[in-house]
């Protein structure tokens, strides 16, 4: 009943994705966080990032509530970026950016973005891209404040 | 109780339905492979071919600046925009000279804070006095409003010190009216409040709010952007003091609404945009205003969309607004009865075979009204999900968001069938049955 495009939306490892919720439950110890709001429906997302040795990104954990795009675009991103530069981190985030803004045109680097291109689908519906940004924009958001606060630390 | 409204003694046939379809050609689109179910009304109704016709044939036949210029053709643009005005006013219960356009319901709620935030700094002189509050005075909503009839008294407040206060909901949505009475009193200046709730589709009590309000000497303010369209509506009648629809959602084009306001009370109102066509003498440093409507007109206005909108209520008027009702009311309750039947799906507001007009907001258990939308739209079906502009109204049901089906005149039997029987897929899609 339900058309191809639609089960290309909502895979399997998407919905398991939105239950499981890897990630989910804010742990203190937090070098920066970042709260992003979804306006038009009010969806919501808090991700602390945690800093390890040298300033590597050692982990990431959130809260929020959402759709099943959000929520499994969050446990994703958790996933994705245990003891990373961040710089790679960062080339995640804007691989991703990029796949979301490919109006399906876009597989998606498997190698860079692992699970996270089962969401290339997303990219298709304008209206659910949003969705599926927001935790990217958290970590993105917090990434910047932690450059902040490092900063700041050193002077 | 407001007008009487709860049992419509008319409606329209389905076949009647069926015919006045044709009207909208768009209606017979598909989306995604599936014929068009259009149950969004509630955010922005379809036009039907007079109406835009009305707009075309302005454009081609009579487009002239109004109120300005002395040729044959500014005259006959002049008359045919204030006769637009007549029949929008009436359709309301109104006189022309109480109506003013505005580019939605947003801008009329705006111009009224305005208003009142002006005389609250001495603008209008002493006619505007009686408008003028500031701290200690108390501006009171509701918890079901709207964003568009909360923030700007939030605003409002803010400028001038006043207080806001908001009446609570019971938990079936109504309005809590014992809180009401306890609210509304000798501090009490305004009350901002809907006549119809754009999620829970209940009728609000505005005959007996009125009248709390009137004991206290607090001026009304009624956002009837969702009874405009679908009921028939007669401000003189329910005798609030200033009330706002938007053209958009009852067949008219966007960028035009109608701000009503008593007539002795809109004229000692201060104007909120300034500029041209609002004055009557401009010196270098001052300038004197024109009486209402005209001195909330500032600028060049919309005029082929105001022509589209008097065509709009024309056309509703034809239909029969009693008649629109009653379909309306009878598909309010077949979607009530029918998702409110499903398991793990729950309805917001008035229960079965209780006063509803033609939408309901639902919440199905595991899934978010989002992907539930995304579901819908698949078959075709586009309905609206989120918090529809009123966060605090969510809030108080402890959810974020719901979706939800809003019926028009054009809507029928079979496609709140179809709504329902697709609703009724969802949980097992989405592994939540």
């Amino acid at each position: 009943m339900e058309s191809s495009a639609l089960q290309g939306l909502y895979q399997q490892v998407i919905l398991d994705h939105a239950k499981e919720k890897h990630g989910y439950g804010l742990r203190s110890g937090e070098a920066a966080s970042s709260h992003q709001v979804n306006p038009t429906c009010g969806d919501e997302v808090t991700l602390h990032l945690h800093l390890g040795d040298g300033g590597v990104v050692s982990s990431v954990s959130w809260e929020g509530q959402g759709c099943s795009i959000s929520t499994a675009s969050a446990s994703i991103l958790s996933d994705l970026v245990d003891d990373l530069p961040r710089e790679d981190v960062r080339r995640r985030i804007d691989a991703f950016r990029e796949l979301m803004q490919s109006k399906g045109a876009l597989a998606g680097d498997e190698e860079l973005l692992e699970d996270a291109v089962v969401l290339a689908g997303v990219s298709r519906y304008v209206t659910r891209i949003k969705c599926a940004m927001l935790p990217w924009v958290a970590l993105e958001q917090a990434l910047l404040e932690g450059d902040g606060a490092e900063v700041a630390g050193a002077r | 109780m407001s007008i009487a409204i709860s049992s419509p003694s008319q409606t329209l046939t389905a076949r009647a339905v069926e015919g006045l379809r044709g009207d909208f050609p768009i209606l017979t689109r598909e989306v995604n492979g599936r014929p068009l179910v259009y149950l969004d009304s509630g955010a922005t109704s379809q036009k039907p071919l007079r109406v835009l016709d009305a707009e075309r044939t302005f454009a081609l036949h009579d487009t002239a600046a109004v109120h300005r210029g002395a040729h044959t053709m500014a005259g006959e643009a002049t008359e045919i925009f204030e006769a637009a005005r007549a029949q929008v006013a009436g359709f309301v219960g109104v006189d022309a000279d109480e109506l003013v356009w505005t580019s939605n319901a947003t801008e009329g709620l705006n111009l009224v804070a305005y208003g009142i935030s002006n005389a609250s700094l001495g603008r209008g002189g002493a006619d505007a006095a009686r408008f003028g509050i500031g701290p200690g005075d108390e501006i009171v909503v509701t918890e079901m409003e709207h964003h568009s009839n909360l923030v700007p008294w939030q605003e409002l407040a803010a400028r001038t010190g006043a207080t806001l206060r908001a009446i609570g909901l019971e938990d079936d949505g109504h309005l809590r009216l014992d809180e009401a009475a306890e609210i509304i009193g000798a501090r009490t200046r305004l009350l901002a409040v809907t006549h119809v709730s754009n999620v829970l589709g209940l009728i609000n009590p505005v005959g007996e709010l009125v009248r709390m309000a009137r004991r206290v000497g607090a001026l009304v303010v009624l956002d009837a952007c969702q009874s405009a369209p679908h009921l028939a509506l007669d401000l003189r009648a329910l005798d609030v003091d200033f009330a706002v629809f938007s053209g958009h959602k009852m067949l008219g084009p966007t960028g035009i609404g109608a701000l009503y306001g008593r007539r002795e009370l809109l004229n000692a109102l201060p104007p909120f945009l300034t500029g041209g066509s609002m004055i009557t003498t401009v010196q270098l440093t001052s300038s004197e205003y024109l009486p209402a409507p005209a001195r909330f007109e500032a600028g060049t206005q919309r005029v082929s969309q105001a022509v589209a909108l008097a065509e709009a209520t024309r056309y509703l008027a034809a239909v029969g607004m009693d008649a629109i009702a009653g379909w309306e009311f009878a598909l309010g309750q077949r979607l009530m009865e029918g998702i409110s039947a499903l398991p793990g799906v729950t309805v917001l507001g008035p229960g079965v075979g209780e006063e509803r007009v033609g939408l309901a907001s639902f919440v199905v258990d595991g899934v978010h009204a989002h992907d539930v939308g995304q579901f819908l739209d698949d078959r075709g079906i586009e309905v609206r999900v989120g918090h529809h502009c009123a966060q605090p109204l969510h809030r108080r049901f402890g959810i974020t968001a719901t979706t939800r089906a809003s019926a028009y005149l054009y809507t029928t039997e079979d496609e709140v069938d179809a709504a329902v029987a697709a609703i009724g897929d969802v949980r097992a899609f989405f592994g939540a049955a």
